[in-house]
């Protein structure tokens, strides 16, 4: 392999000479007839073939080298560039960077390298100039590895009908379906129906199509990716038929009946053989052919063995714990972690290497006890699906409306507590969209809207959060109607004009309503506050945005979880307060001189060019003494804005085990709860949204 | 007997890697540097997968992919391009020629092979 390798380098490293020379010729012939198009192509090709290959062949640097001016050349080949001296005369240059980088792939000496990062801008400022450097390739696509679900089996249906010129692509299909095969256990029916008969039948084509329903651990996207080359040359599809299977099912009618002695089961029993199988019945009123039944049941039964696959699986590596158990040992977990940062503490005190040492691996293996105590708590989102599935059922059909309930991202996981604490307002939110947001059918097919209504539910991960999104596609909010009934309450001045956010307090005040008519289920107006305020209690927040007839879409933002956070411990004066660190971006020191003055009533801050407001939490929390000389900005990033904090000293992280506040200070602003120190004295949890959000009040 | 590849480009490293690639798989490998070469050497012989680079002189992938889906030996032969990720036109115009798949480059043994083995079965 290694003899391979060198033969492949040294073989490139001739060929690349050579590209190298035709290059230098091509570009001197350029320069005595610039008007020439094919001496550009020429250019064009042997940068393009060092590109390519370089790249395979270990030469990173002169592929990512060759890359603009490649695009210059693409510029010029399509007109929007002229060859002037200039180019010609940089192309030389870049020649001979090339020439210098062949030497040893991978340890190119740092003056080429400095001098190629200079010539590399000069060429992708003139691609700039052409105005095609954005959209023109596909170098941005870099593969972001999404965040892998958990590998599960799953089944699919997939569906794929070949054009029927397939073959003439030299398309190997039956490779193509035992590839498929290959990925788990699967059922295959072929539909035969089309194929004509022998007088209009044409060898060279292909009649048939396949459904193929498939057990599978692999991910939608693999699945899709075995059709790569055949997508355009045929339709296929592939859903994942077992979603959200796991609800338990409801019991039929007989057995009901049965179950309560109002039937014997004999009896039923006659009664259900007497009536044909639903297939048999369809089919004998040619509602559908045999083809379709045949892999329906397939379906089925393959459904039907892959749950019981999934559930022995489930059954066989899980153990089933009351979840009082599982609080009990997450609070242990919370006193171990503060004593934990008392033995740190005192290890540091005491100067003692040894005591340092050990408190180090405490503290290494607290923060994993913590996060494995956490992941124990986490619960798959999904499983309240099946609640709020009914729900929607029972709404819809007591308000007449035709509703249909879809979920995703069932497999995000949540904190037990958090989800216990999130069905309410859910059931709320739904509540709403059915009532407020969903029409009835007529209204709805005289808009142009299909007649049934549709509510999304879905949950994912993003950063440290987890958004949860209710999103429905009824009438909409009518910002106007809103601020009318709000001025006819006297909420706010005749005129005024409505912010996102205001529009969302108004409509969860108390009281406050834009249902027509007060309904059994919404319209009286406590809901969206109390709403509101339990996702608050969750440290969460929970944004609205719609228009009037496009829909409504909420999105609820959780924490991950509840009990233990990182944070960032600062200090003003003697006192001392914890920044999530989730919310820090970076700290950096505020220089005296810009400290001195306010620009129009705003304190601001320069960090490296731009501009940051920042608030003195000094005077937030009425500190006396006066500031140390150099004072430090931790920098907050919230809902896009970046906020500086300005305290005396960042002193480092800490894992912060909170602990909410007595009721009497329940209500102070700005902070969210508190945390013991290592020495045992208590540090408040600041409430960086709400300050932020305080901040921009008050300078109004 | 091993199946016959055939690799078509005008880079003799590209080729080579092809070669090593598919000769170690236990394919037999046949080589051309352009279009035109490959057309006639492909006339004798009987190969059950060519790899044809985009950009060559004379004559291009492109132009080889159609003239070989008009030929009768080769309506139905699997062909793979080697394109780069800035020629999406060109890799759509080899597809509307009668390519069968594409592979990108740059990419390495593992996943040449993977493709070939996807397109031959």
């Amino acid at each position: 392999m290694d003899d391979m390798y060198r033969t492949l380098t040294m073989t490139f490293r001739e060929e690349a000479a050579d590209l190298l020379e035709e290059l230098e010729a091509a570009l001197l012939e350029l320069e005595a007839t610039p008007g020439e198009i094919d001496l550009v192509d020429r250019v064009f090709r042997a940068l393009h073939t060092l590109k390519g290959n370089g790249s395979m062949f270990g030469f990173e640097e002169i592929s990512i080298f060759t890359h603009d001016i490649e695009s210059v050349y693409d510029a010029v080949r399509g007109g929007y560039l002229p060859v002037t001296k200039k180019l010609i005369e940089l192309t030389f240059s870049a020649r001979d960077i090339i020439m210098a980088m062949l030497e040893e792939p991978g340890k190119v000496p740092e003056d080429v390298l400095k001098s190629s990062r200079t010539l590399a801008d000069a060429f992708s400022s003139m691609a700039r100039e052409a105005g095609r450097e954005s959209g023109e390739d596909g170098e941005e696509g870099i593969d972001r590895e999404s965040e892998i679900p958990e590998r599960r089996l799953r089944t699919y249906r997939i569906r794929f009908r070949p054009d029927p010129g397939i073959l003439r692509t030299g398309t190997n299909l039956p490779a193509l379906i035992s590839e498929l095969r290959g990925m788990g256990e699967s059922r295959t029916v072929a539909y035969l129906k089309n194929i004509p008969p022998l007088e209009d039948y044409d060898p060279e084509s292909c009649y048939v199509s396949w459904d193929i329903i498939l057990s599978s651990d692999r991910k939608p996207e693999e699945i899709r990716d075995v059709f790569m080359f055949v997508e355009d040359r045929s339709s296929f599809s592939v859903d994942h038929i077992d979603e959200g299977l796991e609800d338990e099912e409801e019991k039929r009618l007989g057995e009901i009946l049965v179950e309560r002695g109002e039937l014997t089961r004999g009896d039923l029993e006659n009664v259900l053989s007497e009536r044909k199988h639903l297939g048999e019945d369809l089919l004998a009123r040619n509602l559908v052919d045999e083809e379709v039944v045949q892999t329906s049941l397939l379906e089925q039964e393959v459904i039907r063995e892959t749950r019981q696959k999934r559930q022995k699986e489930e059954a066989l590596s899980s153990i089933r714990v009351a979840s009082d158990k599982l609080d009990g040992i997450v609070n242990l977990v919370g006193e171990l972690v503060t004593v934990q940062s008392q033995l740190s503490q005192a290890a540091d005190d005491r100067e003692d290497p040894e005591l340092a040492s050990i408190a180090e691996r405490v503290e290494r293996l607290t923060s994993e006890l913590r996060d494995n105590a956490f992941a124990v708590r986490m619960v798959p989102f999904g499983t309240t699906f099946g609640r709020f599935r009914r729900l929607v059922r029972d709404l819809a059909s007591e308000m007449g409306k035709d509703v249909q309930f879809v979920t995703e991202g069932g497999e995000t996981e949540l904190d037990k507590t958090v989800i216990e604490k999130l069905t309410d307002p859910i059931v709320h939110l739904i509540r709403n969209c059915i009532d407020h947001g969903i029409e009835e059918p007529g209204h709805r097919e005289k808009q142009g809207k299909p007649p049934q209504g549709k509510i999304l539910l879905e949950a994912v991960h993003s950063g440290t959060n987890v958004l949860i999104k209710v999103v429905d596609d009824g009438r909409g909010i009518d910002e106007e109607d809103i601020r009318r009934r709000a001025e006819l309450k006297g909420l706010i001045p005749p005129g005024s004009r409505l912010s996102r956010e205001e529009l969302f307090t108004l409509l969860s005040t108390p009281g406050f309503s834009t249902a027509k008519e007060v309904t059994s289920v919404s319209g009286r107006g406590v809901g969206l506050d109390v709403v509101k305020r339990s996702i608050e209690s969750l440290r969460g927040s929970i944004d609205l945005a719609g228009n009037p007839g496009g829909g409504t879409n909420i999105t609820i933002r959780l924490p991950l979880t509840m009990a233990i956070i990182e944070g960032l411990l600062v200090r003003i004066a003697r006192e001392r307060y914890i920044v999530p660190l989730s919310e820090v971006e970076e700290c950096v020191e505020l220089a005296r001189e810009e400290r001195k003055g306010k620009n129009r009533g705003r304190h601001l801050a320069s960090v490296r060019g731009e501009l940051v407001p920042y608030v003195r939490l000094r005077e937030w929390f009425d500190i006396d003494m006066d500031p140390p000389p150099i004072e430090q900005i931790v920098l907050t990033k919230n809902s896009g804005n970046r906020v500086g904090f300005v305290v005396d000293q960042v002193i480092g992280e800490q894992q912060t085990v909170i602990k909410s506040l007595g009721r009497m200070y329940r209500e102070t602003e700005g902070v969210s709860g508190a945390t013991i120190l290592g020495d045992g004295s208590v540090a408040l949890i600041l409430d960086i949204p709400q300050l932020v959000h305080i901040a921009e009040r008050l300078e109004g | 007997m091993g199946k016959k590849i055939m690799t078509v480009d005008d880079s003799a490293s590209v080729r080579m890697m092809v070669e090593f690639t598919m000769k170690a798989a236990g394919y037999e490998v046949l080589e051309a540097v352009d279009g035109q070469e490959a057309l006639e050497k492909l006339d004798g012989e009987d190969v059950q997968l060519v790899i044809v680079d985009v950009n060559m002189p004379r004559m291009d992938g492109i132009e080889l992919v159609s003239r070989l889906r008009a030929h009768p030996r080769y309506r139905f032969t699997p062909i793979l391009m080697l394109t780069t990720e800035s020629q999406e036109s060109r890799k759509k115009e080899g597809k509307d020629a009668g390519a069968t798949g594409w592979i990108i480059k740059p990419f390495n043994p593992q996943q040449l092979l993977d493709v070939v083995k996807k397109v031959l079965g």
